[in-house]
């Protein structure tokens, strides 16, 4: 059973770490982390924010967590995603995959991203350094290529 | 039936969302969406290139021609931009 949060504020990577590594048990041989950062964009952005559907959000990325579950050998999940506004160097998400081996915990959480890139409900704007009106990051062909290498 | 709105989406139609009515001739998330784009400009500006607007019903993706059935909820937003 993954653990899934929605969340406006920050998260705690070391921590969530030692909370898996305790929960996967002594038989777990491999955390992989990955994490998004907010990117200023050369100093273009002040900040992202994040709108997301509540309830689906977290829906959706259960049915992600528990698609790779099913596909790979793992012993725990752990995604965060976070809503509102982020600034540059700040994380957006958070990936924990625990399994026996390197090998399944890096596909999974691979698979996990790409799959969350193009299906989990977030929408993110952006603020200006300019004072300019921000525009809707628009979503890429390239995430949905990245999609369907898992296609198999 | 509530009908739900997300970033652009929302911004073009001015709510997050709405309570409607929907007459018997609409059967599919298609007939809705045409539908809606006899509501207003706002609506026609939302739906101006209705194929790339995705579709949730229930809070579950669904494509254009899904049926709509007992829904009670039917979300409209752009492509997603997460992670």
């Amino acid at each position: 059973m993954a653990r899934i949060i929605v969340q406006s504020a920050a998260f705690d990577i070391a921590a969530e770490i030692t909370r898996m590594a305790d929960e996967a048990g002594t038989d777990c041989g491999a955390i992989v982390t990955f994490t998004g950062l907010c990117r200023s964009e050369k100093g273009a952005l002040t900040a992202l924010e994040l709108e997301h559907y509540p309830g689906m959000a977290e829906e959706e990325i259960g049915r992600i967590a528990k698609i790779a579950e099913d596909r790979w050998p793992l012993d725990a999940v752990t995604i965060i995603h976070r809503y509102g506004k982020i600034t540059p160097g700040e994380g957006i998400v958070l990936v924990l995959v625990a399994s026996a081996h390197r090998a399944a915990a890096f596909e999974a959480a691979e698979f996990m991203m790409d799959y969350l890139k193009t299906h989990a409900p977030f929408w993110k704007k952006e603020h200006r350094t300019d004072g300019q009106e921000g525009s809707w990051v628009e979503a890429h062909n390239r995430d949905d290529v990245a999609l369907g290498r898992w296609q198999d | 039936m509530k009908l739900v709105y997300f970033s652009w989406v929302r911004e073009r139609i001015g709510v997050p969302e709405e309570e409607r009515d929907l007459p018997d001739s609409i059967h599919i998330v298609a007939d809705l969406i045409e539908w809606l784009i006899g509501h207003g400009e706002n609506y026609a500006y939302a739906f101006e290139n209705a194929q790339t607007v995705r579709v949730a019903i229930d809070k579950k993706h669904v494509p254009h021609d899904a049926p709509i059935g007992n829904a009670r909820e039917i979300a409209f937003f752009p492509p997603m931009t997460g992670g």
